[in-house]
């Protein structure tokens, strides 16, 4: 059950003084930031988060009740809320006056629901008659009025990240307008209704903004609606729906997650996963929208994994003579005093906690049986590289290891992302080149994510292990490196040599010489002169390695020497003579080296034959056909004469 | 013009005989294992005595060929010389090719047999006498002396031409397979009679794919190429999903009676020999051997569980590879008739190629040049295989074809060219461009 944990909280909580009669918490979503407000500022307010580092601690006259509190963009301007009429402003940015001013919304008798910042200086009030949006002029003192919308709200909901503002209108609450914030424009998006359960009448259903929540999942932003089906129907549980909202055209209803239970749920979004927490079974659930089941929309999924409880937590103890030896408290978990915030924080205001929700994925390799879609889990999250690593190595090893097919859809879901990276570098590589002298830098070099496992990984952490372990059948590696070579093929990443090499290894440890000279005929292990030179080394144990070899150096044209080199070393004196004259570099080469050989095959007609093939040389290159000192064959020229007599050497020829 | 009648030459008689057994005078028919034609006449012991250097004896009409495959077994075989009958000159003997013959006959008992010694320890003499029969009867039977050419002589085994990816999907369905039907020991892979991947040892293999090309193959014509509703395609599988079936063991799977009896052979291993059942399964133009250890019992739940496994992924298999054969084969140039043609063999990997050969069965060899041409291949080889040095021969022929047999390090090539004005120096130039292309 241990590592069947999923979730946990964060090791490092922001930490801040619980909420008690004297001390207000707020939390601000834009910046992460937890306000700790004592005796309504007088006597303190501590800022903290979303890293203990920036605490910021001052204080503010006591002006009544803090109603709601938050700092702009960099903390440059403090917004304090104290009455449902006007918001006050201090200025934090150095060298501007701080005393305190006011805003008072402009709609005749409308309530102030509340704020948001969208900029450093620029800010929405949302009042139940609709939304101002303000620029704050920090150095004057004052706002400047930029836009308005009068429209009846119900409640409101902010998402930073894109800075939406979706506001809950009509009389059920269950249409939605959203707002866009950007540089100092507001624009009106395509309002949209969410689909409430149907009740019998005359109940009346609403929506409420408990219900609602905002998050950017991979990159899109969604509406999530947790959706509880009325006691009175038949449906199993309730579903969390989640409608899509494009920067452009209208809102659509996309997924549907099916929670299988009832009762009280908050959501969490952590690393493009949607959480649902279930206070009454104390377990969350994981949903990856990503997971297809099929294609139609909107999509139903289930969880990825089965339901589980956040991975227990224990609260050192604090105080003022805090001893190492004093035990941690365990925390409650699905407290009902806990507060969620999106995407992925959760806060105990009682206890003075803010953690970040953190998804763990080693459990997921024993919950999720079917490793084609462990797979796509994995490699759709953040931190996954190690574990997916492990996963291969798992499917290769022991008694649990995995059919061959399973290994194959594996790695080709491996190598399907590693081809995308490789392509992508590409073609921001070759932009960049052309791109240059266009000024074109509009190209985003493309992240490197962790899911990006290049053959060097898979070499390093798995292949190379797993090919070193005794209980292993060869026939099995030797299965396992084909397969991984050929998905490799497949999306036509090239092949790195170490890969070969370990097939070859593997081969000819096990004197599968056939198999090896097989592999090659068909080229499936790809010429390159190191691998010519190991099967030049092979040739002892194995002779047609030899010929093998040489084939691949004729093939790779850039390895002629080393052609010449493996020939003399044969004594194929000849033959490397004659090799190197078809390759048209016989004007180049050592005549002392030939000749050297040439003599230590003992067979001196041999040696006549080089001895003048390089005189002819000499005569051809220079008009006479003795050898000069630099040539250094002295040694060979007193042999020559010695076997053959001085009467035999070449005579010069005048042109 | 001369006419001139052509007698190839023809086996006279074939014979398995121990010296060691009925040492006796007047047991000399205790020697004979095995005897063909079956109208025995037993040669008196003391014609012969041959020592292992004396291959072959050979004398105006006859030759004697003579084999030691295991201590003291002997097979002997005695052709009756190939005749031309010409208007000015006699008979003259065509020796090169049936030495191999006698080999290639022996390593194919062996496949199907085993070694003698190992059926002596089982059974006795008996017992070899009746596989020696079985085997050889029907062996004779099929061997056709008269067709034999170069071909046979190297034994080689054709490959067929494969782009790497093809090749590696290839790779991965046997692995696969070998994995799922884990009694596999050995898979081969062929494609239109070529092999593509053996995991049997070369030498194995060799006698394999001699027995799978020209035995098995030929015995079973292509019923898929024929109608469905044909009669030529029985109720095979009655399996419309596939192509697959099996082409040793059960014709039809459904038949109650069907028997599950696989032929066995023996491969060498490192320490002896093992016995294997052979399964032969083909879909279209792809056939698979699967090898099974001989102690396994093959059932038919077992053939069952092979036939929807193999079946379905072998006929995609199957019409992938045709398709990049076919994408391979259309690229230009190669439509064009070339002006020569040749035979290639590599003694290391045992490969084969030849444009002379259209097709080769075990009855008939359909050659597309003259025997005079075949004949001169033969005699450039035999001279070939006595030095061990790289050599090039070229001949010019009475009818203006050059012939070109070149061996380089392991590699032997020979090129007919039909081209009356070319020079030495343009053949020259084309061998080595060839041989560089093998």
């Amino acid at each position: 059950m241990e590592d069947e944990y999923y979730l946990e909280l964060c090791d490092n909580p922001v930490q801040f003084e619980n909420a008690s009669s004297v001390n207000n918490v707020f939390f601000d979503e834009a910046n992460k930031q937890v306000f700790a407000v004592r005796s309504g500022g007088a006597t303190g307010v501590v800022v903290k988060g979303p890293d203990d580092k920036n605490t910021v601690a001052f204080r503010m006259d006591d002006k009544g009740e803090v109603k709601c509190i938050k700092f702009s963009f960099g903390n440059k301007i403090l917004a304090v809320q104290r009455t449902s009429k006007s918001v006050d402003f201090i200025n934090f940015i150095p060298d501007l006056p701080h005393l305190e001013y006011s805003q008072e919304c402009k709609t005749k008798n409308a309530n102030l629901l509340g704020f948001c910042w969208t900029n450093w200086n620029e800010i929405v009030f949302i009042t139940d008659q609709g939304i101002e949006f303000y620029q704050v002029l920090a150095e004057k003192r004052s706002l400047k009025l930029l836009k308005s919308q009068s429209i009846n709200v119900n409640w409101y909901m902010y998402c930073p990240e894109t800075s939406v503002i979706l506001l809950s209108i009509t009389a059920a609450g269950n249409v939605l307008q959203p707002f866009l914030f950007r540089n100092g424009a507001m624009s009106r998006m395509a309002k949209f209704e969410i689909e409430l359960p149907a009740v019998p009448k005359p109940a009346k259903s609403s929506l409420s903004e408990r219900d609602i929540a905002v998050a950017t999942i991979y990159g899109q932003l969604y509406v999530m609606y947790l959706k509880h089906h009325s006691r009175a129907s038949n449906h199993a549980g309730a579903e969390v729906v989640l409608y899509h909202l494009p920067r452009e055209g209208s809102c659509k209803k996309m997924h549907v997650l099916k929670l299988n239970t009832t009762g009280k749920f908050a959501l969490n979004v952590v690393d493009n996963l949607v959480v649902v927490h279930h206070q009454s079974s104390q377990t969350s659930l994981i949903f990856d929208i990503k997971l297809l089941d099929g294609d139609a929309i909107p999509t139903i999924h289930q969880p990825v994994l089965p339901a589980r409880s956040i991975h227990p937590y224990k609260i050192p103890q604090i105080g003022p003579a805090a001893v190492a030896s004093q035990t941690p408290v365990p925390c409650e978990l699905y407290s009902s005093t806990w507060s969620v915030f999106q995407p992925d924080i959760i806060i105990s205001a009682s206890e003075g906690y803010l953690w970040y929700l953190q998804v763990k994925l080693k459990p997921a390799l024993r919950l999720l049986k079917d490793k084609g879609r462990l797979m796509d889990f994995l490699l759709r999250r953040r931190d996954c590289k190690m574990v997916i690593l492990s996963v291969c190595f798992q499917m290769l090893n022991g008694e649990e290891k995995d059919s061959l097919a399973v290994i194959a859809t594996v790695f080709d879901k491996l190598n399907q992302v590693y081809k995308e990276f490789l392509e992508m570098d590409q073609s921001y590589t070759m932009a960049m080149e052309s791109g240059l002298t266009r000024g074109n830098t509009s190209q985003k070099r493309p992240v490197r994510t962790q899911a990006v496992i290049d053959q060097s990984d898979m070499y390093t952490h798995v292949l190379s292990v797993f090919t070193e372990k005794k209980d292993v059948s060869h026939k099995f590696i030797t299965a396992v490196l084909m397969e991984y070579i050929r998905s490799l093929n497949q999306f036509q990443i090239t092949v790195q040599h170490y890969l070969y090499e370990l097939v070859i290894k593997t081969l000819v440890q096990h004197n599968l010489f056939y198999m090896l000279h097989q592999f090659l005929q068909y080229h499936v292990l790809s010429d390159s002169k190191p691998l010519a030179c190991l099967l030049l080394s092979l040739e002892s144990t194995y002779p047609p390695a030899h010929q093998l070899s040489l084939d691949m150096l004729k093939r790779l044209s850039t390895a002629n020497d080393e052609i010449v080199e493996v020939l003399l070393s044969k004594h194929q004196v000849l033959g490397a003579l004659r090799f190197i004259r078809s390759v048209g570099g016989h004007d180049n080469i050592s005549a002392r080296k030939f000749l050297d050989a040439a003599k230590q095959t003992q067979d001196e007609m041999l040696f006549y034959t080089i001895f003048r093939f390089f005189e002819q040389r000499n005569q051809r290159l220079r008009g006479n056909p003795a050898f000069t000192p630099g040539e250094h064959c002295e040694e060979h020229l007193a042999y020559f004469k010695q076997v053959f007599g001085e009467q035999a050497l070449m005579k010069p020829i005048s042109q | 013009l001369c006419t001139s009648k052509l007698y190839g030459p023809s086996l006279l008689n074939f014979f398995i005989y121990n010296p060691k057994f009925g040492p006796r005078e007047g047991e000399e028919e205790k020697k004979i294992l095995f005897y063909h034609p079956s109208d025995f006449l037993f040669p008196p012991h003391r014609t012969f005595c041959p020592t292992k250097p004396a291959k072959s004896l050979h004398t105006q009409k006859n030759r004697q060929f003579f084999f030691e495959p295991e201590e003291h077994f002997w097979m002997v075989m005695v052709v009756k010389n190939p005749m031309i009958e010409r208007p000015s000159k006699g008979g003259k003997p065509d020796l090169e090719y049936q030495e191999e013959e006698i080999f290639f006959a022996l390593l194919h008992s062996q496949l199907f047999n085993g070694r003698f010694s190992k059926a002596m320890d089982e059974g006795g003499v008996a017992l070899l006498r009746e596989r020696l029969e079985k085997f050889f009867y029907r062996y004779l039977q099929a061997l056709h002396l008269g067709s034999c050419d170069l071909l046979d002589v190297f034994g080689g085994i054709s490959f067929f031409p494969l782009d790497k990816m093809t090749y590696l999907k290839i790779q991965s369905f046997v692995n696969q397979m070998e994995q799922s039907l884990n009694l596999v020991k050995y898979t081969a892979f062929l494609y239109n009679d070529q092999l593509i991947w053996s995991g049997l040892e070369q030498d194995d293999m060799r006698i394999l794919y001699k027995y799978l090309t020209t035995s098995l193959f030929p015995r079973h014509s292509e019923p898929e190429l024929a109608g469905r509703d044909s009669p030529m395609r029985p109720e095979m599988s009655g399996n419309l999903l596939h192509y697959g079936r099996f082409l040793t063991g059960p014709t039809n799977l459904k038949d109650p009676e069907a028997k599950f009896r696989f032929p066995k052979i023996y491969v060498n291993t490192e320490n002896g020999y093992e016995e294997l059942h052979l399964i032969v399964y083909k879909a279209m133009s792809a056939a698979v051997c699967f090898m099974i250890n001989a102690t396994a019992e093959l059932t038919r739940e077992f053939c069952e569980q092979l036939d929807n496994l193999v079946g379905p992924r072998l006929t995609l298999l199957a019409s992938d590879i045709c398709e990049h054969h076919n994408i391979n084969r259309r690229t230009p140039g190669l439509e064009k008739e070339p002006h020569f043609k040749f035979i290639y063999f590599n003694h290391m990997n045992l490969a084969e190629k030849s444009t002379i050969h259209m097709r080769k069965t075990a009855s008939v060899s359909l050659t597309s040049v003259h025997p005079d041409l075949m004949k001169i291949l033969g005699d450039i080889n035999s001279d070939f295989s006595r030095v061990d040095d790289d050599e090039e021969i070229i001949v010019k022929t009475m009818t203006d074809y050059w012939v070109v047999g070149k061996k380089s390090d392991q590699r032997e090539l020979y090129v007919i060219l039909n081209q009356k004005n070319a020079n030495l120096i343009e053949v020259n130039d084309l061998c080595a461009s060839q041989i560089l292309a093998g």
